[in-house]
């Protein structure tokens, strides 16, 4: 998709002019649709979180409070707290994991497709359902030393972790196999037959050429660690909660799931809700832009 | 290094029988669900890991009772889970791939408004908009499985026209300037020339739409009405919300029934899907 | 938190808190019942409508009453021809149902008000019952509810007890009886005895007082009723209040150290065990005491499947927690299921759904149903229930004693506000030190500071 083609394609009135004509059937379902499903329902969540409301309609113009009363809201910052740490933990343990099967499985190895095949199937299966397998698990592991997986939250972090980690290996696996696989044989054969070490090759030529699929894994594992809700809510629902300086905190909660429960606690907490929802939001874009920007200045994807 | 290729060395047969390891402890929990769901629901409190015996062995009861479990029949929510993710994946492959083309070829002010839209909407998290979509999909009458396919396509427009385009500006000018020299309108073009060409990306787009809304669960949940609908995900959280002890067998029968299919397709189509992740992976 | 009980209470709190519909503005009621009022038949009962005047729709909170509803609906229909919808929301989940249904075409006429904030949430939702034929078949006015101008908005049409449940033929074999039984210290004289002697016996005093989210709301709901109540009792409480002190919380302690201690289970393994560990224990006869409610006699008692317990050998007692004069204590009695009728509903709809009520508390087979699916209806024309704790409940009363009310129906975010009760009783059962109680008073009384404060925003 060189700029070439673009241009005779502006060019092509052949074409162009034609589908124009044709607007109405091309372009116009999916435009109103998508106003549906996501241009009308976004203006109005910023302008709903200035402002008190139990539905849309009933809204009344409050300015600043919604995000002032999330300054002092200390379950919000004890989500955001976890979240960050939950996001560098997952971050690390899926990419390196991840990277690490894909090494050995693109070497020449009886079954590689068969394990790959194995890697990404829980990748198939949906939150929710995870959630309920690995609570069974925690529990029943747990349960020989007489406690609970939401007895602690320690238990309930790394109990994310691991279920998330599990979810998400077999799918960054599979882009870093892609990575893997389009670094030039030769370039490898002639790093052999130089004499490299199997750990020069592997940091010297391996890694540099592989660094499009670092970052976009690391780019899918940060996003999915912060916009995590289902497993959140159906492994621990942020139990436990407990009372420390004069505020409860669900110790396990991360963003997404708290800013559900806030939705949920009464009317009075709607606007509030919306407005942790635009503080959300506005992280998960300055995070994907940043790294988005630093994939760009690194190397040169596709 | 000749051999290499030829011949498996004794230290990758031992990494293979290393993974071989690593391969059983990883289907491990599916293993666990599978036994559980054999097993009487006492004995899967008392002891989730040991094997059925003559006397926790629960034959097929678990499957029956999970047919109905949960004040809801199982077959209907995976009836409407097949055909909401059915209709909306379908959806959001034609109208999305016609919007991408019109992208693509037309390149007016409008259309590329629209695109930036479409690259901006894929870094908003759903809870940004999920209170007003709620309220916006109630007022529409889009809260039935029959039309929430229009909020699938509306929400996951950005990411299925981004990918589309992507590849609509790497196919070649030539043949659709050739078709409309033979007279070919844009309606035939694009059916008869640019889809078929398209294949591949719809495969890719269609697998990661499928994925997403067969297991999606907050948006079903927050916008259809569920003492009517309820698609599989949301009628698992639901056996969890059940008063007094939950029956663990059932529910692993439950499981079971709805993750036995999507493992099969998976064996059948694990290439395509596969090679899906791995195109799709470039976005966000 | 997956029991019946703390759902309920959940769906109670709830419902005043996650509203949509029904508070202030004018322009959302109106909204509302302009939509009641074009109402069109639903698609499910179409077929089957014939041309009569109003229709019912039957928004059900019990999910355990819903075959029987369904069926109760189903011959109504045959007799009279008005179509009767049935819908049970599922557990844990009613007041976001009936938001949603409340907001949209066809909206319930009959619905579920648990308690007083739920009432201030649908007052304006609520037709005043208090002159119907249905209000004049009522034996006790104890479980309505009344909004402030006095008007009978919800109407209690059953209501349950709990206690502690006693097997009265082990108690015998141990050598002691009821009569014993009449305060604090002599429950704990008994149990001490029969925990002390329990490799002789072949049984225990408690069954195993699990926190388990299948069985803590025993504990975290119910328990904590009684230091509620006698503090409510003692301060003139009858709204929710802001704060609570915990005056009784040592009170709280002893019956739950008692608990604990006077039992077969390790209380390092109370934090997994369940409520049908609970259920079997007493079951099994391996315990004499066991605190549940009412409801659970079918499970001891009726139903095939399980235990089958003689009736006679069963008898349920206030809990007692060594307050002053709880010699005159009664069981906790209380409920959580009024019937509200949608005020907001058409004319032939409203109708309807009284003459369907009406129908199921007065019609010979109709209140037979009722009664054996929820124990004490307080109903004339309903015949006297069989469940041997319920009949204990009305003896007590009738004997003087007074009622221990459902204090807990006060609680603020009633969910949030068990789970760190919960947390906090499983710390201090693992290790039962008076640092690890502080948590449970923290959890007590600070916690409801906090959930009364989150809730009012």
């Amino acid at each position: 998709m060189s700029k070439k083609t673009d241009r005779a394609a502006l060019n092509s009135e052949l074409i162009r002019r034609p589908i124009k004509r044709w607007a109405p059937l091309f372009i116009l379902p999916v435009f109103i649709c998508f106003c549906i499903g996501f241009v009308w329902p976004f203006i109005q969540g910023i302008y709903l979180s200035f402002c008190n409301f139990n539905v849309p309609s009933d809204a009344t113009w409050v300015g600043l409070q919604n995000y002032q009363k999330i300054w002092s809201d200390v379950g919000f910052w004890n989500a955001f707290k976890n979240t960050a740490a939950f996001a560098v933990v997952s971050i690390i343990l899926i990419n390196v994991v991840a990277f690490g099967i894909a090494y050995a499985l693109t070497q020449k190895m009886w079954g590689s497709n068969l394990f790959r095949t194995v890697f990404f199937m829980p990748n198939l299966i949906g939150g929710v359902v995870l959630g309920y397998i690995w609570s069974m698990i925690f529990d029943g592991i747990l349960k020989h030393y007489s406690t609970y997986l939401t007895a602690n939250s320690t238990y309930g972090f790394w109990g994310l972790v691991v279920l998330v980690a599990w979810q998400q290996i077999g799918y960054m696996m599979i882009i870093y196999i892609a990575g893997l696989q389009s670094i030039p044989e030769d370039m490898l054969e002639a790093a052999r037959i130089d004499g490299a070490s199997g750990r020069q090759i592997l940091f010297k030529i391996v890694l540099p050429n592989v660094m499009p699929s670092i970052t976009t894994c690391t780019f899918l594992t940060l996003t999915n660690s912060f916009k995590l809700f289902d497993q959140n809510l159906a492994l621990t629902g942020g139990a436990p909660s407990v009372i420390m300086n004069g505020a409860k905190i669900n110790q396990t909660e991360l963003l997404a799931l708290n800013i559900y429960s806030t939705y949920n606690i009464n009317k009075n907490y709607h606007g509030v809700a919306q407005a942790k929802a635009v503080i959300f939001f506005l992280l998960v874009a300055v995070l994907a832009i940043a790294q988005q920007a630093a994939t760009r200045s690194k190397e040169v994807q596709q | 290094m000749e051999k290499k290729h030829r011949k498996y060395s004794t230290g990758s047969i031992v990494l293979s029988c290393v993974f071989v390891a690593i391969s059983i402890l990883w289907i491990m929990p599916i293993v666990e669900v599978i036994i559980n769901s054999f097993k009487t629901n006492n004995a899967i409190n008392l002891n989730p890991f040991s094997l059925p015996n003559g006397e926790t062995f629960a034959g097929m009861a678990n499957y029956v009772k999970g047919l109905t479990f949960g004040n809801y029949p199982f077959m209907k929510s995976a009836g409407y889970s097949v055909y909401i993710s059915v209709i909306s994946t379908g959806a959001i492959l034609l109208f999305c791939s016609m919007a991408a083309w019109y992208i693509a070829r037309v390149q007016s002010a409008f259309a590329k408004f629209f695109y930036y839209l479409c690259l901006f909407s894929m870094i908003v998290p759903f809870q940004m908009v999920m209170f007003t979509l709620t309220n916006t999909a109630a007022k529409l009458k889009l809260n039935t499985p029959w039309t929430i396919p229009v909020i699938y396509l509306g929400f996951g427009a950005g990411l299925a026209i981004f990918m589309f385009v992507g590849f609509v500006k790497g196919l070649p000018l030539e043949i659709e300037e050739a078709a409309a020299i033979d007279g070919c309108g844009p309606v035939r073009t694009f059916f008869n020339v640019v889809l078929p060409m398209l294949k591949p990306t719809m495969i890719s787009v269609g697998i990661l739409e499928l994925m997403w809304v067969w297991n999606d669960y907050l948006l079903p949940y927050l916008i259809l009405d569920i003492t009517e609908y309820r698609t599989i995900p949301i009628h698992i959280q639901y056996l969890k919300g059940s008063y007094g002890t939950v029956d663990l067998g059932a529910t692993m029968a439950i499981i079971m029934m709805a993750i036995l299919p999507i493992i099969i397709v998976y064996m059948f189509c694990q290439k395509y899907i596969i090679k899906g992740v791995a195109a799709g992976a470039v976005k966000g | 938190m997956k029991a019946k009980k703390v759902l309920s209470l959940t769906v109670a709190s709830a419902m005043a808190a996650a509203m949509l519909a029904g508070c202030g503005g004018s322009s959302s009621s109106s909204e509302a019942a302009s939509s009641a009022a074009e109402s069109t038949p639903a698609s499910s009962t179409a077929e089957s409508t014939p041309a009569a005047a109003g229709e019912v729709y039957y928004l059900n909170f019990k999910p355990e009453f819903d075959e029987a509803l369904q069926g109760l609906a189903q011959t109504y229909t045959e007799k009279t021809g008005v179509p009767v919808k049935v819908v049970t929301a599922a557990s844990g989940d009613y007041a976001t149902t009936l938001n949603a249904q409340m907001g949209k075409d066809g909206a319930p006429t009959i619905y579920n008000i648990g308690n007083m904030s739920g009432l201030k949430d649908w007052d304006s939702y609520a037709l005043d019952l208090s002159d119907t034929p249905l209000a004049g078949e009522l034996t006790t006015n104890d479980f309505n509810l009344y909004n402030e101008a006095g008007e009978l908005k919800a109407m209690g049409y059953c209501y349950e007890s709990f206690g502690i449940i006693v097997n009265t033929k082990l108690l015998a074999d141990a050598g002691h009886s009821l009569d014993e039984i009449t305060n604090f210290d002599s429950l704990k004289a008994v149990a001490d005895d029969i925990h002390a002697r329990a490799d002789e016996l072949g049984f225990d005093a408690f069954t195993s007082a699990g926190l388990d989210g299948s069985s803590s709301w025993r504990f975290s709901g119910h328990l904590a009723n009684m230091p509620l109540f006698y503090e409510f009792r003692d301060d003139g409480v009858n709204e929710q209040p802001a704060t609570v002190t915990g005056a009784y919380l040592d009170n709280f302690r002893n019956i739950w150290d008692l608990y604990i201690t006077d039992s077969a289970a390790d209380p390092a393994s109370l934090t997994t065990a369940t409520g049908d560990q609970a259920e079997a224990e007493f079951g099994e006869g391996k315990a004499v005491f066991y605190q549940n409610g009412t409801w659970e006699y079918a499970n001891l008692v009726t139903d095939e499947t399980k235990f089958k317990m003689n009736a006679d050998d069963l008898a349920m007692i206030p809990i007692y927690c060594g307050v002053e004069g709880e010699e005159k204590a009664g069981l906790c009695s209380g409920t959580e299921n009024c019937w509200a009728v949608n005020s907001q509903a058409s004319e032939e709809d409203i109708q309807a759904s009284l003459d369907f009520l009406y129908w199921m508390v007065t019609d010979a087979d109709a209140s037979a149903v009722m009664v054996e699916q929820l124990g004490a209806v307080p109903f004339k024309s309903c015949p006297a229930s069989s469940n041997k704790f319920i009949v204990d409940g009305n003896e007590l009363l009738s004997n003087g004693n007074y009622a221990v009310t459902w204090a807990f129906n006060y609680t603020p975010n009633v969910d949030s506000w068990r789970s760190t009760m919960v947390t906090a009783l499983a710390a201090y059962s693992t290790d039962p030190t008076d640092a690890n109680w502080e948590q449970v008073v923290s959890a007590y009384v600070d916690g409801w500071a906090i959930e009364y404060q989150t809730v009012k925003g």
